[in-house]
């Protein structure tokens, strides 16, 4: 007895030499990054971490399962459909995008982690298109430290815009801050006399936006300001305090399942004041489903597209009611080819096509032979208007993507843009002023063209 | 002391001295991801086994120990915000501190059994939390407390901070194991398991039921903290949705598979916990699936690995080992022998008794109160 006891530490300490045996075969061996020649001649090398001749590997976080994930599972895959279609038509200077996007189920620890497989396992040259404030703010330092292009996150959070300490991260989408300013100035113009109420999350996200329309609205119009924790979906208590206030217009800066919740409960507590909707929560596609779901839980019937009717918005892409929209045109053509599952119509994918086109947009401006600084400097450097409706805002002192949107207002289920683009900065004496320049048509190949 | 100079504190004292060696090879040898992972694996085990303690040897049940991860984690956090204390300071304050709310908690759940107590723990474990958003201004709401935190300069400026992080967090599960086992040991352990066997029983023979109850909550409220700190060093932050009702199941997942009851069983159960999920997403992806079937095979290979690891090993994994051991005749008498004094490693004889007879007691218990 006392004998086989014995026998059992040699056993673990051969099993320990066999496991590290084969750790060391599986060693990898790192390519050194070479010269980069950048003239349309040069060589194709691999010329960074996760760019290889024929190859430009990135990847994302983002929520494929979980609370998150109806809705924003959508981007990515129409993201990576587009890059499909590029690498179809001749790629980045013939290197084809692979698009690497880990599940984070939008929890910050999971975040965490499968961000360091991206880095440090996968050695992807970049990320892309990572998705969530809360999530993305425990991995912006890393990437950071690790000098990792952190490119277009997805979220409207003015914390993207820290050039001198995160010179690695970029913003995409139009920010809260500057959305709140054109939803403000529409309120202030339009609803003279009225009394205004807001209705917000609870977090970066909602108080951006209430900085925002408080840059634009006076404080005397606003008679009542509501939150919400999204952990919460009894919003009843807030509503009826909207209610008791006797607002005639309610802005809300809501994700869709709330703007569905503040609509509902308004109806049931017999409320119907004006509703004004940030673009998160007002894709019309995913407003008006949710808007039967919650209806059939409850027990109801009710027509998602008529309660959505009239809901004034804003929108920084082309809208899908334009269907003579060249964007548009381009945005069906890929998803019909490379994602034909996506719903359609539906806002996410336009989201991820159109960030999607702006990346391409930034690797062409990086080189032939791009390091990762590269990319960086060609965004510092800016570039040039894409899908989205106003110029992006990049600069080595701005990193925060686009400028401005249109108001627009849902009709028969769909966003109906109405007046000019508006651009502004996030100051809160910066003017917001009618774009003047005109958003270039999407060419005709649906690959940006080389600078 | 006098369990660690025995031969089987020796024992126990040379496979963690063992495991030590293998894991600081290992996060020399391989990527920086796997270091991550090393970290990750050794923050899981550090609270599996508090959780093994409290569940395991003292038979009660905890569904919300993701909360006592959140105590330590936002202490860590803050004290090295804003006091910027040595981390290994730092450390052992959330432990105290997180020992202090396990105390609180502890008290409250003596008094209650089986479901109240899940049902209580449970509550704990979704409603604190959103502490963090109530109070913006120090926990920072929903984005939480990001940290900077660097490999201390003597290793060198090149030293990675993931192999950093992986040796730091080794380090203390390991020495949390050792003191376990010891305490599991001793007269304190003795005691849990005479009041999870029979608390009528263990009252009658003069243990201080109540006292071993709250003190096993310490214990393992202790333990979650210290991985509450280690997880924040590592994933450089603390943030409310880190620590969902998700992170508590997946600790009792992790007690529950490597086997109850058993500490070596907290190391299993702790890397399937962090290994599966990561296996399964890179098979997914590597085969080009759909997205949407891709998305949901890391979910798919882990609640299918849960149950087949409980259709075959009931015992979990460590049970599991122990009866292959058996039938190979490699195994000692341990596994076939009733111990005369039980050890940190429960014999099957054990685990039915924290499987099926704890609850059966306690419900005596209650019946006759």
């Amino acid at each position: 007895m006392k004998r086989s006891r014995r026998l059992r530490l040699p056993a673990l300490a051969l099993l320990a030499v066999a496991t590290l045996a084969a750790a060391a075969c599986s060693s990898s061996a790192s390519s050194s990054p070479s010269s980069s020649g950048n003239n349309s001649s040069a060589a194709l090398t691999a010329s960074a971490p996760g760019i290889t001749s024929t190859t430009i590997t990135i990847g994302g976080t983002t929520p494929l399962t979980g609370v998150a994930a109806p809705g924003y599972s959508l981007i990515d895959p129409a993201a990576a459909a587009y890059f499909s279609y590029v690498n179809a038509h001749g790629g980045v200077y013939g290197r084809k995008i692979v698009f690497k996007y880990l599940d984070d189920q939008y929890n910050p620890t999971m975040t965490a982690s499968v961000t360091r497989q991206l880095v440090l396992q996968d050695n992807v040259y970049g990320t892309f298109l990572n998705l969530g404030t809360p999530t993305h703010l425990a991995v912006v330092n890393f990437l950071n430290s690790e000098k990792i292009p952190d490119i277009f996150v997805a979220s409207g959070c003015e914390c993207w815009d820290n050039p001198t300490t995160e010179p690695e991260t970029f913003g995409w989408q139009l920010d809260y801050v500057r959305e709140g300013k054109i939803l403000g100035q529409y309120i202030a113009q339009h609803y003279k006399g009225k009394k205004v109420a807001y209705f917000y999350q609870d977090d970066e996200f909602g108080m951006d936006g209430v900085k925002g329309l408080d840059y634009e609205i006076p404080a005397s119009m606003v008679v009542s300001r509501q939150s919400y924790a999204d952990t919460n979906t009894n919003v009843a208590p807030q509503v009826a305090a909207l209610k008791a206030s006797g607002a005639q217009v309610v802005v809300s800066f809501s994700v869709p399942a709330f703007t569905a919740l503040l609509k509902l409960t308004s109806l049931k507590l017999g409320f119907n004041p004006q509703l004004v909707v940030s673009d998160v929560g007002s894709d019309a596609v995913t407003l008006s489903g949710l808007l039967e779901s919650f209806a059939k839980q409850g027990g109801a019937t009710v027509n998602g597209d008529s309660l959505i009717n009239g809901i004034v918005t804003d929108g920084y892409l082309p809208a899908y009611s334009q269907t003579s929209n060249s964007w548009i045109q381009l945005f069906n053509k890929v998803q019909a080819q490379y994602d034909p599952s996506a719903p359609k119509d539906d806002g996410n994918v336009e989201y991820g096509m159109a960030a999607a086109y702006s990346f391409v947009q930034a690797m062409l401006a990086a080189g032939r032979n791009p390091t990762r600084a590269d990319l960086i400097s060609a965004l510092n450097a800016g570039i040039p208007q894409g899908p989205i409706v106003a110029p992006y805002a990049y600069s080595s002192s701005d990193h925060l993507g686009a400028t401005g949107a249109y108001m627009g207002t849902i009709e028969n289920g769909a966003l109906v843009p109405q007046g000019p683009v508006l651009v502004t900065d996030t100051t809160p004496t910066g003017a917001i002023t009618t774009y003047t320049g005109t958003q270039p048509q999407a060419p005709a190949s649906g690959v940006p063209a080389a600078p | 002391m006098k369990a660690i100079t025995s031969s089987q504190g020796l024992r126990i004292l040379g496979a963690l001295v063992l495991v030590a060696v293998v894991v600081l090879l290992l996060s020399i040898r391989l990527n920086q991801f796997r270091d991550y992972q090393i970290a990750e694996i050794a923050t899981y085990v550090t609270a599996v086994a508090g959780l093994t303690v409290l569940t395991g040897f003292s038979g009660q049940v905890s569904l919300g120990h993701g909360a006592f991860m959140a105590i330590g984690a936002y202490t860590t956090a803050l004290l090295l915000l804003h006091l910027n204390w040595p981390f290994y300071l730092v450390l052992v304050i959330s432990g105290a501190v997180t020992a202090a709310a396990g105390a609180l908690v502890g008290a409250a759940a003596a008094r209650l059994h089986g479901p109240y107590l899940a049902g209580a723990t449970l509550l704990l474990g979704v409603a604190l939390p959103a502490v963090a958003d109530a109070f913006n201004g120090a926990f920072g709401g929903d984005q939480g407390l990001n940290i900077i935190y660097n490999a201390p300069s003597s290793f060198g400026p090149n030293f990675p901070l993931t192999r950093w992080q992986a040796w730091v967090s080794t380090l203390v599960a390991l020495v949390v194991l050792l003191l376990l086992a010891n305490l599991a040991r001793s007269r304190v352990g003795r005691n849990w398991r005479a009041v999870r066997d029979n608390e009528v029983a263990a009252a009658l023979a003069g243990v201080n039921v109540a006292w071993a109850r709250i003190l096993a909550f310490i214990v393992s409220a202790a333990c979650a903290g210290l991985a509450g700190s280690l997880l924040t060093i590592t994933t450089e932050q603390a943030e409310p949705g880190a620590f969902t009702i998700t992170l508590s199941i997946a600790i009792l997942t992790g007690a529950v598979i490597g086997g109850l009851g058993s500490l070596t069983g907290a190391i299993w159960g702790s890397l399937v916990v962090v290994l599966v999920p990561t296996f399964a997403t890179d098979v997914a992806t590597s085969h080009g699936l759909s997205t949407s079937v891709a998305a949901n095979i890391p979910v798919v290979a882990y609640g299918a690995t849960l149950i087949l690891v409980m259709l075959l090993f009931p015992h979990g994994i460590q049970g599991g080992l122990r009866w292959l051991l058996g039938l190979a005749g490699i195994s000692s008498a341990r596994t076939r022998r009733p111990a005369p004094v039980p050890e940190a490693s429960a014999s099957p004889h054990e685990f039915l008794l924290v499987r099926e007879g704890n609850p059966h007691g306690s419900n005596k218990k209650e019946d006759t109160q």
